[in-house]
């Protein structure tokens, strides 16, 4: 960068800055497609045939993980630098797979978009290594071969940079939770002919990474953050970050097994997805501990407040929405009629957004202002918007976690719970529920406010006055 | 925590934890693959099974229905639309008719994109429909209506 940001310890970290702004792009785009889908769930012919149910939730959910990602690396460019106490080992690579990225991302929602799914499939050759047409990794595989590429090239760039500088826990653990997204990434590749053993390898992707290297790389980003708007002593933070990946790994490794219930796997996932899945809750209560624990001993007055709520939302959002949502459906005779119903979809909802929409924001919350030379924190009017934009979006999603959780219950008892005969038809059932389809499209629009909120808040410049800026002995 | 857990003790945990349960894991993966075949009937996994799982996948399907449970929960589960929908006798001309008649156009309803399967692909797609449905699933759904 030409002009030298004095907000930032090392320049190279500036390249964090536009992984996170695209990042929130894919934001908006999401919602965008989240509301078309909220509205097709009750207005079934909505932008029929021009954007089919399928396409929309496609779009949906990919923007979602590629938002995600995006704003992971944009974690790491800021973070491992400092951590490591030395410059990027080459801020030219990372900008020039910001843009292959950012352009391979673009064609395939293009291509959901504007062609056929079977016809993207053909273009693309899927017949020669078929990996398409999977929930969640829908991309065409030239598209997965593409992340593939960008994610070594990543790991190549801050792998040296830690390795030619200072090796601390954070970074440790946030490599390794990297590693391991791109490891079981690939068994997007593997795709074996028998339904059953291509769900069973499905999850090594899905489940393994919310459930696993997620929460690793969750666990770096949030004590970083802690250590910074704290102050407190590394040692005390990394220990926590230690027991709260332990227990994540302990209890997730296994805890898959709360998908195998159902898909052709044996009987024994039974007894060990639930009994394992069943303490998967606890490392999200740990963040919880941790986030407030550090909060309150605190040895500085951060000037950034939103930051800090950021960084306890997530923790107790994340609670709510992975532990006691999930723990709601994870025991093996509660799945048995909770399975793939709209109390999946709430579930999925506040877990997602609480532990990694959210942890992305914090992280962009404590380092945009430094990114963009503003200071340690937005002035005041545009924190307070900001703060408005986090109660909105989050108020928001537990309302619509509600009104699904309402629709799942009243789905189970008339669709599920009846004997043959008794038991009402999905289509009849669905038409049963659409009063609380209407609430969660209402909730949709609360969340969308919401996000505008967050987005006006960076519009909002100027400094913090010099007599709020914290002595810099932590900074 | 106290001062007796150090940092130390905790990244043992992490690391011998981790790797441990991955093992048990792996194990666990071992004896799942041994069940597949029995449970699966891979031995009626016809070619026409395997083409069919193609044309599923190639029309993403799953974007609106689930399949054993996962998938999208806008339309029906079809993991046992085989039963569902007429059995042995009556399953394969109900698909074909319905695969035609889509999308059925009634305002309002949630609505099923016309594909432009060819005849041999709706036949594939049968064969898979209804082998599925053969899985031995730990006795899912509760009831027929998925
Ligand atoms: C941040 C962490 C988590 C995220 C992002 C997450 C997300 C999701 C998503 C998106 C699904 C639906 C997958 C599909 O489309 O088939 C799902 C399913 C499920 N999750 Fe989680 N989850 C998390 C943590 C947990 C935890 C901690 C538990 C248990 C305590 C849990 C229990 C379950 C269960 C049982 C299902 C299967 C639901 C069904 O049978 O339909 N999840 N999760
Ligand atoms: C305006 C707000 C939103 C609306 C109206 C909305 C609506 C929807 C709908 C209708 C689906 C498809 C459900 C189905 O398959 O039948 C869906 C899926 C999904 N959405 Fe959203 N969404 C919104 C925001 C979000 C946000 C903020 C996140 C995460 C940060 C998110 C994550 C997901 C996930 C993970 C799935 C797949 C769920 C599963 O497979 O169980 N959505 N959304
Ligand atoms: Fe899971």
């Amino acid at each position: 960068m030409n002009v030298l940001n004095p907000h930032l310890k090392f320049q190279s970290q500036s390249v964090a800055k536009p992984y996170f702004v695209f990042a929130l792009m894919l934001f908006v785009g999401q919602i965008i497609f989240g509301l078309i889908m909220g509205l097709q769930y009750v207005v079934g012919d909505f932008l029929f045939p021009l954007i089919p149910f399928n396409v929309a939730r496609m779009v949906h959910t990919n923007l979602l993980i590629v938002w995600l990602l995006f704003g992971f690396m944009g974690a790491a460019y800021y973070l491992i630098p400092e951590e490591a106490d030395r410059e990027l080992h080459s801020p030219k690579l990372a900008l020039i797979l910001f843009w292959v990225f950012a352009a391979a991302g673009v064609l395939t929602i293009l291509g959901y978009l504007l062609v056929p799914y079977a016809g993207l499939a053909a273009m693309t050759g899927n017949e020669l290594l078929p990996t398409m047409g999977r929930e969640f990794l829908e991309q065409p595989t030239i598209t997965k071969v593409g992340i593939v590429v960008v994610a070594l090239g990543f790991l190549y760039n801050i792998g040296m940079t830690m390795l030619k500088g200072r090796k601390t826990a954070i970074s440790m653990v946030m490599m390794t939770g990297l590693i391991g997204l791109a490891v079981f990434f690939l068994f997007s590749f593997y795709n074996p002919e028998n339904l059953a053993r291509d769900k069973y390898y499905w999850w090594w992707v899905v489940h393994l990474w919310v459930e696993g290297v997620w929460e690793l790389i969750m666990g770096s980003m949030l004590a970083f953050v802690l250590i910074k708007i704290t102050g407190v002593d590394r040692e005390v933070i990394e220990k926590w970050l230690y027991v709260i990946i332990a227990m994540a790994l302990i209890t997730g490794i296994i805890g898959t097994g709360h998908h195998f219930f159902w898909i052709g796997a044996p009987g024994v996932w039974l007894w060990l997805g639930s009994i394992f899945s069943a303490l998967e809750p606890l490392p999200f209560f740990a963040m919880v501990l941790f986030a407030f624990n550090m909060v309150n001993r605190r040895r500085r007055q951060h000037p950034n407040r939103a930051a800090a709520l950021w960084a306890m939302g997530t923790t107790v959002t994340a609670f709510l929405g992975a532990g006691v949502w999930g723990f709601l459906h994870t025991l093996a005779p509660v799945n048995y009629y909770t399975h793939g119903s709209q109390l999946t979809a709430a579930h999925g909802h506040l877990a997602f957004y609480g532990a990694y929409a959210m942890i992305v924001m914090t992280m962009i919350s404590y380092a945009m202002p430094r990114l963009r030379a503003l200071g340690e924190a937005p002035d005041a009017r545009a924190q307070t918007i900001e703060v408005w934009g986090f109660w909105l979006m989050t108020i928001s999603m537990l309302l619509i976690t509600l009104f699904l959780t309402a629709a799942g219950v009243v789905q189970v008892w008339l669709q599920r719970i009846p004997e043959d005969g008794a038991a009402l038809s999905f289509m009849l059932t669905m038409d049963q529920l659409r009063v609380f389809f209407w609430l969660r499209l209402f909730a949709g629009v609360g969340f969308a406010i919401g996000l505008v909120c967050y987005l006006v808040s960076f519009m909002q410049r100027g400094r913090v006055p010099a007599a709020v800026e914290a002595p810099a002995a932590v900074a | 925590m106290s001062e007796t857990f150090t940092k130390g003790m905790a990244r043992n945990i992490y690391f011998g934890g981790g790797v441990f349960f991955f093992l048990v894991f792996l194990a666990l993966t071992y004896h799942t693959e041994t069940t597949f075949a029995a449970r699966t009937n891979e031995a009626e996994m016809t070619e026409a099974v395997t083409r069919g799982k193609l044309v599923w996948e190639q029309n993403n399907c799953i974007g609106c229905h689930t399949l054993l449970g996962e998938g999208a929960y806008f339309a029906p589960e079809l993991g046992n639309v085989f039963h569902r929908r007429g059995g042995e006798e009556a399953f394969k001309p109900f698909l074909h008719a319905w695969m035609k008649a889509q999308p059925l156009g009634v305002p309002g309803r949630r609505s099923m994109p016309q594909f432009n399967l060819s005849e041999q692909e709706v036949d594939d797609l049968a064969a898979f429909l209804s082998w599925t449905a053969k899985i031995d699933t730990n006795d899912w759904p509760p009831n027929k209506e998925g």
